[in-house]
């Protein structure tokens, strides 16, 4: 007689989906390179909070990381598209389709060199989804060139300075529209969950800037994008706690501590402070303190801005609430008359 | 040209006993931003009321005030409508500009002209009508800072008495272009005019023999410029992602569009746009939002001029490789560089038909008149979503900027084509599908939008070298494969755009081919040969590249081929070297013209006889 042993239950999300179903290739980057620890918090994130794959679009430009939306959501739509345009091929393809979760993956050679343009009218647009770069101040795939988000005195690995400051992507975002603005670190786990699921929920452009060290490159002592001065020099705002709309669980704030976020579909974002007192929702004061700590040399980590109801560029150009893109014949083409009344017109 | 039957060194005065009747160009001759346009579309619009067939050209400066502007009028019983080179009538108003516009007209010409240019002292041959401007405005507009804009309707008046336009359509086209909201406006500028027309007809004896009359050739007919027709024809083809960056001469195109969507486009339940308009920050964001947007599956255009083109350059071809629809109407104007901006060219031929690095092609669209600017870009959206391909729509600012007589629009019979595109039934029934493999042996692979609810709908698109299922490779028989099926992809393409028009003359042993706005000056050049010089020439006119079967067979009918080219370097010929067998590369001759005004028929016509050896 043989026993059968039943398999224990296949864990699962509230869609009844597998960890599995949000994976993506493996990863042809570097062992060590911080942009799989985004990838794999990506990952996390979509499943935990149980997004339906299908409705995610990937977007990226080029560099390391715009070959990473390959190696999650596999069962999502990607565009990989060309050097620092990813923000026009995303902001065309959202305006197609509004029901989309546009998710776009860039790095600080794309954003901030080549791209700074295109940023900054995402940015100013508050085109709703969620843009991540993943920050490692250098070119990895053309060996290890700064960017625009090198800091001034920052060394290559041959020992060759950086003698321009960098741009801050996080303070441009906040001052020209972005509606969540965030900064983190590929190596805080917590932290950079908490943030990339707010930024699943919320109505409107999201900026999340990820220190994420690149180990082939700029990984030395001269650098300040490495594992070991990201470790003197974080300086976290914040201890983040999401707690998604479908938990339902009551909110109650503690006294002083904790600031409650009711985000856009009913999710919140509960941020307790660590004995400093920054608030999120005030971007004058929220500039400042990035000013400060550059200064300083500290690198703030956490929510930098929050406002989760200004219009979104879909609310100003009053679209349609459905997809453009599959809008029936009898909704595009206008009719006879209509051709009547203008060929009159124009007799 | 004039018939009028004096030397050179006779004076002209009087009546010369002979009239020549609606067939003449006048030419107005103003400063830019000095309300001339109105005057000007008036003046055309009264001769299309008569029935008489009229063109109108702008030759305006890129400037907002106080440059030398031209505006010229063709009538022509014989339903010329092409730039006519020869000036007939000139209406003299820039003071800058006048001596140099009076030296050049033919002798027998007549001027209209401000009294104190004293032009009349500078030629003996030509009919003079010196108008006193300043001093008739003042009774007619006492408000003293809108002279300068009612100044110019007084000429309307002197030159509709001189031509015999009958004051009752100058009224009516008046009232049409103001429209009812400006009524009062309208009512100034009508007393301005019969000022001017009683003035001349108190003052002057007529001697010059131009004049109008009635015809029935313009019924049911309407004026429109192109890049108007172009948007209508988008917002029939159920354009729904528009994204653009202002350049002349394209901008009226968008403009136009903005204008027509925002009346017959938004959801009458909800009040809601179904249609989204962007100005993007340049060049590069436009089409990469219009190839996003192809992408996820809405119908998306931009449009475009040759500096636009070429920022675009890297984007088009990511769309042509990774298989993107996108409609980028270019208005093609005069480069190279910045150019000149406000004239017109066919510029941009060769360089869109291979645009961006490494191997590529595109196809292309000519339009040449205003119902073609229409029925094309309804046919370029269906088209580009067919082959999953950008495609441009090519006109120019001749066509796009200028006012045309254009038969009404057809309505689009056809309903609108969306291409190869898996559903997920579709996907459950197929059990998945590879996004760039050739079932159907045309070329076009099947591909899903982002958003289908299956678990096989996703692929991923890349600008990188990809295999039959968009996965990543490098492999060279993966490269080839797919490089050859894209070629194979533009071979299926010659057989699905429109068919050239042919005029096929007997016994010809010459043919023109040409694209576009050239086909005015062509059709009207192998009159004139014909009637002049006993040549007959067959014409054929290309609606489409990649060139058609049909042009390789016209190209052996004949045994001389000129191809006619509004630009210096014959980029038509050209295109065509590129692809034909030396033996027909062998009978190709060139025709071009490159100043920046609609090419005019005399043009061809001198050089035909020139190269002929006639």
């Amino acid at each position: 007689m043989s026993t059968t042993v039943t398999p224990p239950p296949k864990k699962t999300n509230r869609l009844g989906l597998e960890v599995l179903s949000y994976k993506g290739s493996k990863t042809t980057l570097c062992a060590g390179c911080g942009h799989n620890s985004i990838s794999e918090r990506i990952v996390e994130c979509f499943y935990e909070l149980g997004v339906n794959p299908y409705t995610v679009a990937k977007f990226s430009g080029i560099g390391c990381s715009s070959k990473s939306p390959a190696y999650f959501l596999g069962m999502s739509h990607g565009f990989n598209g060309v050097h620092g345009r990813m923000p026009a091929i995303a902001t065309g393809a959202m305006l197609a389709n509004r029901t989309l979760l546009g998710l776009g993956v860039t790095g600080d050679g794309d954003t901030a060199s080549i791209g700074i343009g295109q940023f900054m009218h995402l940015v100013r647009r508050n085109i709703p989804m969620i843009y991540v770069i993943e920050d490692n101040g250098v070119y990895g795939l053309t060996k290890g060139q700064f960017s625009a988000t090198a800091d001034i005195g920052s060394t290559q690995k041959n020992g060759a300075p950086n003698d321009l400051p960098p741009f801050d992507c996080c303070a441009l975002a906040m001052k020209w529209g972005a509606t969540f603005v965030a900064r983190s670190f590929s190596g805080d786990k917590k932290q950079l969950q908490a943030i990339i699921k707010t930024a699943i929920v919320h109505n409107g452009l999201s900026v999340i800037d990820v220190v994420s060290p690149c180990v082939t490159f700029n990984d030395h002592l001269g650098s300040t994008k490495s594992y070991s001065y990201m470790k003197d020099h974080e300086s976290v705002l914040q201890e983040l706690d999401f707690v998604p709309a479908f938990e339902d669980i009551a909110v109650d704030i503690a006294e002083g501590e904790v600031m409650d976020v009711r985000m856009f579909d009913g999710s919140h974002l509960r941020i307790r402070k660590l004995g400093r007192d920054y608030d999120p929702t005030d971007r004058f004061k929220g500039l400042k303190a990035l000013e400060e700590a550059e200064a300083k040399h500290e690198v703030l980590t956490g929510v930098l801005y929050v406002n989760p109801t200004k219009p979104t560029f879909f609310d100003t150009l009053n679209m349609a609430d459905e997809a453009l893109a599959t809008l029936p014949q009898e909704k595009t083409r206008p009719s006879r008359e209509t051709l009547e009344t203008v060929l009159e017109e124009l007799r | 040209m004039s018939t009028l039957e004096v030397s050179p060194s006779e004076p002209v005065s009087g009546p010369s006993g002979h009239t020549i009747t609606n067939d003449f160009s006048i030419q107005v001759a103003t400063v830019n931003g000095s309300g001339s346009q109105t005057a000007n579309t008036v003046l055309m619009r009264s001769l299309f009321q008569m029935g008489i067939p009229v063109s109108g050209k702008n030759m305006f400066p890129s400037n907002i005030a106080g440059l030398p502007t031209w505006f010229t009028i063709r009538a022509s019983k014989q339903g010329y409508i092409g730039r006519r080179k020869e000036i007939d009538f000139l209406v003299a108003m820039n003071p800058e500009t006048a001596r140099e516009d009076v030296m050049k007209l033919d002798r027998g010409a007549a001027v209209v002209y401000d009294e104190p240019l004293k032009l009349n002292a500078l030629r003996s041959d030509l009919h003079f009508y010196p108008v006193p401007f300043d001093k008739l405005v003042v009774p007619v507009c006492p408000e003293a800072k809108l002279r300068k804009l009612v100044r110019n309707m007084i000429y309307d008046g002197v030159v509709a008495w001189l031509l015999s336009i009958e004051m009752e359509e100058v009224h009516k086209a008046l009232v049409k272009q103001f429209g009812k909201k400006k009524a009062k406006a309208a009512e100034l500028n009508w007393g301005a005019a019969m000022a001017g027309y009683e003035f001349a007809s108190k003052t002057f004896t007529k001697s010059d023999p131009y004049r109008v009359e009635r015809m029935n050739e313009t019924a049911g007919k309407i004026i429109i410029d192109g890049n108007a027709a172009c948007a209508l024809g988008a917002m029939f083809a159920g354009v729904t992602v528009v994204t653009w960056y202002p350049i002349t001469p394209s901008s009226s195109l968008v403009e136009s569009l903005i204008g027509y969507l925002k009346r017959f486009r938004h959801d009458k339940e909800t009040g809601k746009a179904t249609y989204a308009v962007v100005q993007a920050e340049d060049e590069l964001a436009s089409i990469g939002m219009a190839l996003g947007a192809g992408w996820a599956g809405a119908r998306s255009m931009t449009a475009t001029a040759g500096p636009g083109i070429s920022l675009m350059s890297e984007f088009i071809g990511l769309g042509y490789y990774a298989e993107i629809p996108a409609v980028i109407f270019d208005v093609e104007r005069v480069g190279p560089s910045t150019g000149l901006p406000t004239r017109t060219q066919q510029g941009d031929i060769l360089t869109n038909a291979i645009l961006s690095h490494g191997d590529t092609k595109h196809p292309m669209l000519f339009p040449c008149s205003p119902e073609e600017c229409f029925t094309m870009a309804i046919e370029a959206f269906d088209f580009a979503e067919r082959f999953q391909t950008p495609v441009f729509v090519m006109t120019d600012l001749d066509l796009g900027m200028n006012n045309w007589m254009a038969d009404p629009f057809p309505y689009p019979e056809k309903p609108i084509e969306r291409g190869k595109v898996l559903s997920g039934e579709d996907l459950d029934r197929l059990g998945g599908f590879a996004r760039y493999k050739d079932v159907d042996g045309d070329g076009v692979g099947y591909r899903t939008l982002p958003g289908t609810k299956h678990p096989m709908a996703s692929y991923f698109t890349r600008g990188s070298g990809h295999n039959d299922r968009a996965l990543y490779t490098e492999r060279e028989d993966d490269y080839i494969h797919n490089m050859d099926r894209l070629a194979h992809k533009f071979e299926v393409m010659r057989k699905h755009l429109p068919a050239p028009v042919v005029h096929q003359a007997e016994n010809a042993e010459i043919g023109f081919i040409a694209v576009g706005t050239s086909d005015y000056a062509v059709r009207e050049s192998c009159d004139q040969l014909r009637n002049e010089y006993n040549i007959h020439a067959s014409y054929m006119r290309l609606l489409g590249y990649p060139f058609c079967e049909e042009m390789l067979d016209f190209i052996r009918r004949h045994d001389r081929i000129y191809v006619v080219d509004q630009n210096r370097d014959g980029q038509l010929l050209g295109l065509m070297r590129l692809e034909l067998e030396p033996n027909l590369i062998a009978k190709l001759r060139s025709i071009r013209y490159y100043g920046g005004l609609p090419l005019d028929a005399r043009t061809v016509t001198d050089e035909i006889i020139a190269q002929e050896g006639k």
